[in-house]
């Protein structure tokens, strides 16, 4: 809404009678207690209110954007030392062992579970997903590991450690480290 | 660099929730304690303080720090606040420690807090969660306990470790904390009472794993002369360690055990170290700790420990980042019963019963875990054991560990990724 333009000949310099607008926006509370004696106040229950707190945040991939990239490509992307040859699952931009510029490598669409978990509660932003099975997959002839969802096995005793698995992607593109999720690769 | 000595501690009850009073009246009530527990220390001879709190999301306000330094009335002498995770109590303990030890400061405080029941335990999971990688890890599924799940999955796969003996600590630091009034929850359990609690990620039950509290504490360190001069029964801080690691699980290298005094390199032939699990960090602080305070063998050197007991896996696991056993040893460790307390009935049938004292407090799972207090809380505790004081500040002795004299302190943040280990001991 545009500003009213107000003239300053309407508006008096000094204005005792200035009162700021009254809303319906503040904390609703009935009946707040209040002594007569001020020595009471340090008995008084604490005064309680609640809020919401949502922010619409701007997060970038940086560096690491093109790995979600792949990702709509059906294509799991790590990294390699050019210097140390070392091999990262999840993508870093500079080697940690010696500090080199790494390149971007395609990692193989199959791998085995280094250890897993399922869980049943969690934050609240996957609450609704619970429970949820989460694990650490190991690829051949890379270092590190990669954390991942595992579907389509129904209880912790059905995941061991050694299981293989294979990656799969979502057709609909987050762009989030979910568009991959993994299920086992084995038969029963 | 200068000897450095604790003088003083206080701690404020640590509860679910504390809606009677803000932060700076929490940290106000474990100052106010420390200050009273010593004759003739006054504020003005405070040179400065370190303030610790871990989570910006919790508070919903920054420069909290200077908002209970105000209300301490130290304004306008230094201050500084430390942040590094769970650990984040260590690291201000050893924040103070370097105020002194440089000569900058004669007495520093180092003062923590947490206010963590502003938002619900499952908001309170994600604010926790949001310390990892939020690119790669947070958005599949970020959670803690979950993290420390996975861990101990592959512990148990390594070294065969039981979830029987993770309920062990549980056991063990419930029943500890029913003679400590600063806790948030002791209780009598036995081990199936753990297994067939709730299960939150698997293997961990809810009773595996640490409550969220809110809650303060406070250290007063000082120099040697002034430490004399306050108290006939002054602490001396003899060791400083801090590790770190990489905050992703998944980057954990597999390379070699770095070495304690009394270990071989052939005792760990066939171990991929540290993988995820074992702590590096852990073990790097305790190197330093222990070389600078002389320590060769610390099961059969050190009284007593205070550990950062986040979950039930992650104690057995420091057992062995701290080298009262070897690696993969830890749940045999609890299992025989070398952590509990000797004067204590668990209710279990424990062949070595006390050789090392382990949260003898009843630890975080028992305790509460207000994160910027936590670490803060452990030296306290420590302290109060070295002066041979807990029966004066628990109205109860059951958890006084006779002559103790040499006590280490252990925080821990992330999945490892800092750790700080001091060793405190009778300076008199």
């Amino acid at each position: 809404m545009a500003r009213k333009k107000i003239s300053k000949k309407d508006t008096p310099k000094y204005n005792p009678d200035a009162k700021l607008p009254e809303t319906m926006t503040g904390s609703t509370v009935y009946n707040v207690p209040f002594p007569e004696d001020l020595s009471d106040l340090k008995k008084m229950s604490p005064i309680i209110v609640k809020y919401p707190y949502q922010i619409e945040y701007i997060h970038s991939y940086g560096q690491d954007s093109p790995f979600f990239a792949a990702l709509t490509r059906k294509k799991l992307l790590g990294t390699r030392c050019p210097g140390c040859r070392y091999t990262y699952a999840t993508p870093k931009y500079h080697c940690m062992l010696c500090g080199s510029e790494c390149d971007w490598i395609e990692l193989p669409l199959a791998g085995k579970i280094h250890t897993f978990t399922t869980c049943y509660f969690g934050s609240e932003a996957f609450l609704e997903e619970t429970p949820f099975h989460l694990i650490l997959v190991e690829f051949d002839g890379v270092d590190t590991l990669l954390l991942a969802r595992l579907i389509g096995v129904k209880e912790p005793g059905d995941i061991k450690i050694g299981m293989k698995v294979k990656a799969k992607f979502r057709r609909l593109c987050e762009l989030k480290p979910t568009d991959v999720y993994f299920v086992p690769a084995v038969d029963e | 660099m200068r000897d450095v000595y604790m003088v003083a501690g206080g701690v404020s009850k640590f509860k679910k929730a504390r809606p009677d009073a803000t932060f700076q009246k929490m940290v106000k009530e474990a100052f106010d304690y420390a200050m009273d527990d010593v004759d003739g220390l006054s504020r003005d001879q405070i040179d400065g303080s370190v303030a610790s709190y871990f989570s910006d999301h919790f508070t919903r306000q920054l420069m909290a720090g200077i908002m209970a330094t105000d209300y301490l009335g130290l304004c306008p002498k230094p201050n500084k606040r430390v942040e590094g995770g769970g650990a984040t109590g260590g690291l201000c303990f050893q924040a103070a420690w370097e105020a002194v030890a440089s000569g900058r400061m004669d007495v520093c405080l180092a003062f923590g807090f947490e206010t963590m029941s502003h938002v619900q335990t499952w908001k309170g999971n994600e604010f926790i969660a949001l310390a990892s990688d939020v690119n790669y890890d947070y958005p599949v599924g970020g959670f803690y306990s979950g993290y420390y799940a996975m861990m101990v999955n592959r512990h148990m796969h390594e070294f065969g470790t039981k979830v029987e003996q993770m309920a062990m600590v549980s056991v063990k630091n419930h029943m500890n904390a029913l003679y400590n009034p600063y806790s948030q929850k002791g209780g009598e359990l036995s081990i199936d009472d753990v297994r067939n609690a709730e299960m939150v990620a698997y293997p961990l039950t809810l009773l595996d794993i640490c409550v969220m509290s809110d809650g303060a504490a406070a250290c007063i360190l000082t120099d040697e002369k002034t430490a004399h001069r306050l108290t006939d029964r002054p602490v001396r801080i003899t060791g400083v360690g801090t590790g770190t690691d990489a905050m992703r699980m998944a980057d954990r290298p597999h390379a070699e055990v770095p070495l304690l005094p009394h270990e071989k390199k052939s005792d760990y032939k066939k171990l991929k170290y540290p993988g995820i699990h074992s702590f590096r960090a852990g073990r790097m602080a305790s190197i330093q700790a222990y070389k600078m305070a002389g320590i060769k063998n610390p099961l059969r050197e050190i009284d007593f420990i205070e550990l950062h007991d986040a979950y039930t896996s992650s104690e057995i696991q420091t057992y062995e980042d701290l080298g009262l056993c070897r690696y993969g040893e830890g749940g045999t460790f609890v299992e025989e019963g070398h952590p509990f307390l000797p004067g204590i009935d668990y209710k279990l049938p424990l062949k070595n019963k006390g050789t090392l004292p382990v949260n003898p407090s009843g630890g975080l799972i028992a305790c509460g875990h207000p994160v910027g207090a936590t670490g803060l809380m452990q030296a306290v505790f420590a302290f109060w054991q070295l002066q041979e004081r807990i029966g004066v500040h628990f109205g109860d002795d059951t958890l006084q560990i006779d002559g103790a004299r040499k006590g280490l302190i252990h925080s821990h943040a992330g999945t490892g990724t800092y750790v700080t280990v001091s060793i405190l001991e009778r300076g008199w």
